[in-house]
């Protein structure tokens, strides 16, 4: 059966002025990525992978290029629009966490649910659901600081998953975890994934999550070099 | 509604930042209240005590009659006119005669002003029942700058020099018999009491008069021909040129704590940009718009002001009820101002001062938390998420 498309990049180009010349981070990229991928962009530093990670979440915008997301041309929607399509489709996955430090991990994990002004109700199942499936339900009251790196990213993963978007940008997600809490949050994502049908997209370099892709596309000086799709 | 409830969580969540700016505002607040209600406290002090020392409910003078320049008051005095009488008798009005003299306390010359006044008037505070009593020298009472100043106490007898109205001087020995305690200092500097009575022997002006001190239940009839009547407001007009100068004054001291205020909020917001950017990306990220971003940050601010006046009301009232009820002692001297001042001026808040001063810390501080949050709204959000410094 035919895999529904959700991204399409044509031509993508990004460069970056540096002093009175400019930098070429991504150098025509044409990439389609369907439904229900656990996909990633992998390569060496300054390959691209979190430039590119960043125009498909709608964080940038390509110098040269179309892209479509979620049946969007993004480049050609207002910052506005933007921010509605991030809200209701895309989570995000950082490498530093980027957990809110004032707030409670249970407050971190509603944050998205109070954007899409969902009731005080299904907004306290959905993030119960949500830690459950991270395994932090203990820990609803606990600020970041009194985290774990290892737990911090759950909390992450939890508020990325909690709105059940459509895709997960992850970028560089075990960068800063061991490696028993890096096969955790994994095999957590992995989950979601089969569970969901959630398309992820990691930018990364780390081996522990290049062995749990199903797809590695290569990323060397801004061009895809490889696009190795894995089936079972 | 999601502005003010997030931007009530990060301020709950910051706990003693929060806090801390908060104490700052309501300690700003609280001092801008407490110094312009010490102003209007002393305005309000200085307003009452002229009325009751010095300016009654409005005064008729005689035509000639000019407060500033005292060669006038040779020609300045008329028989009391007929029209007055019964208002007298009545005791909605008191004649005052004035003249100039001099007194020689330890013989030296010091000038000033005699002023006759009827020993039973009730209309102005000056306590002239004392000067109904009998004696070989002639009763007077003074005020304690005067006493001060000529080195008089109560029970000294010293001599006095007049002219009467024939332009011959004359002298006689007066008796203090009582110095007085008065906020103002018109009534007081250099001004001598005594009998009117007796002044208008001295002066060989019998029923005459300069002025009429009129009081609360006074109306005024018709004009009277040779006399001005000036009403209150008229005799205040120096007053309150005074206190408009003085608040003007007084402002530089609530610009400054104004200021100050601002420059808290202004400094955490602008060191929340740097700070929070993380934060800024990862609203940006989540879905936020940049627009619900500066909001958020708005808000943040302008509930500063909120809290510290919900902290001054609960904190800072009682507070400011006990200092108005033990008022602020002026320092030793103060009354060589020249402004009427007591020795201790309660303050006087007004709602218009309360909600006014909140009104405008609110409007400053929502002012400077709006400017630096408009900074946010230009920021990469690829940057942003880093933290890196733009």
């Amino acid at each position: 059966m035919e895999k529904t498309v959700i991204i399409s990049l044509k031509g993508i180009k990004k460069h970056f002025p540096i002093g009175t010349g400019k930098f070429t981070a991504l150098n025509g990229i044409d990439i389609d990525l369907a439904k229900g991928e656990f996909a990633g962009f992998v390569g060496p530093s300054g390959s691209g992978k979190t430039t590119l990670l960043n125009i498909i979440g709608s964080l940038d915008t390509p110098s040269e290029g179309k892209i479509i997301v979620l049946e969007q041309d993004i480049s050609q929607l207002s910052s506005k629009k933007t921010a509605l399509l991030r809200r209701h489709n895309i989570g995000f996955i950082f490498q530093t966490y980027n957990l809110l430090p004032v707030y409670t991990v249970y407050e971190n994990v509603e944050f998205p649910l109070l954007l899409l002004k969902m009731s005080a109700s299904e907004r306290k199942k959905a993030v119960m659901d949500s830690l459950d499936w991270v395994g932090l339900t203990d820990k609803i009251k606990s600020r970041p600081a009194q985290l774990s790196g290892g737990e911090c990213q759950r909390v992450a993963v939890a508020r990325a998953m909690v709105k059940k978007p459509k895709l997960v940008l992850a970028d560089e997600p075990t960068a800063n975890l061991d490696s028993e809490n890096s096969h955790h949050i994994l095999r957590t994502m992995e989950n979601l994934n089969k569970d969901l049908q959630t398309t992820f997209i990691f930018a990364t370099h780390d081996d522990k999550v290049i062995k749990y892709l199903k797809r590695k596309i290569l990323l060397e000086d801004g061009k895809v070099t490889d696009d190795n799709i894995i089936t079972n | 509604m999601l502005a003010i409830k997030l931007a009530y969580r990060n301020l709950v969540g910051a706990g003693l930042r929060t806090w801390l700016n908060v104490i700052i505002l309501a300690f700003i607040l609280f001092m801008m209240i407490w110094h312009y209600g010490i102003i209007d406290g002393w305005n309000e002090q200085a307003k009452r005590d002229m009325k009751k020392w010095e300016v009654g409910n409005g005064q008729y003078w005689h035509q000639n009659y000019d407060p500033y320049d005292f060669f006038t008051l040779e020609e300045s005095h008329a028989k009391i006119p007929e029209a007055l009488n019964n208002v007298i008798l009545e005791g909605s009005a008191t004649p005052v005669l004035i003249t100039q003299g001099s007194v020689y306390p330890d013989g030296r010359i010091q000038s000033m002003l005699l002023r006759g006044i009827e020993p039973d008037q009730k209309i102005v505070a000056i306590p002239s029942d004392k000067l109904d009593i009998i004696s070989e020298e002639i009763p007077v009472v003074i005020g304690k700058i005067m006493a001060k100043n000529c080195k008089l106490k109560e029970g000294d007898i010293t001599t006095i020099r007049w002219r009467d109205i024939n332009r011959t001087f004359d002298a006689a020995e007066v008796k203090i018999v009582k110095v007085f305690n008065c906020n103002v200092p018109n009534v007081d500097a250099g001004q001598m009491y005594i009998d009117i009575n007796t002044l208008q022997k001295m002066m060989q002006a019998p029923q005459e008069a300069t002025i009429f001190i009129t009081s609360d239940d006074f109306e005024k009839g018709e004009e009277i021909l040779g006399w001005k009547y000036k009403d209150y407001d008229f005799l205040m007009t120096e007053m309150n040129e005074m206190i408009r100068i003085k608040k003007i004054g007084g402002s530089f001291v609530y610009v400054i704590l104004m200021l100050l205020a601002m420059l808290a909020i202004f400094d955490t917001q602008v060191l929340s940009i740097f700070r929070r950017q993380k934060e800024i990306g990862t609203y940006i990220a989540l879905g936020m718009t940049r627009k619900q971003v500066v909001s958020l940050f708005t808000v943040e601010g302008a509930m500063h002001a909120i809290l510290a006046v919900i902290f001054v009301a609960i904190i800072g009232t009682p507070f400011l009820i006990w200092l108005a009820s033990i008022g602020m002692t002026m320092p030793a001297g103060s009354e060589d101002l020249g402004l009427p001042i007591s020795e201790t001026i309660y303050p006087v808040y007004g709602a218009g001062l309360i909600v006014g001063t909140s009104v405008l810390v609110f409007t400053i501080t929502l002012i400077v938390s709006y400017l630096p949050a408009r900074k946010i709204s230009k920021m990469k959000p690829t940057d942003a998420i880093k933290g890196k410094i733009q």
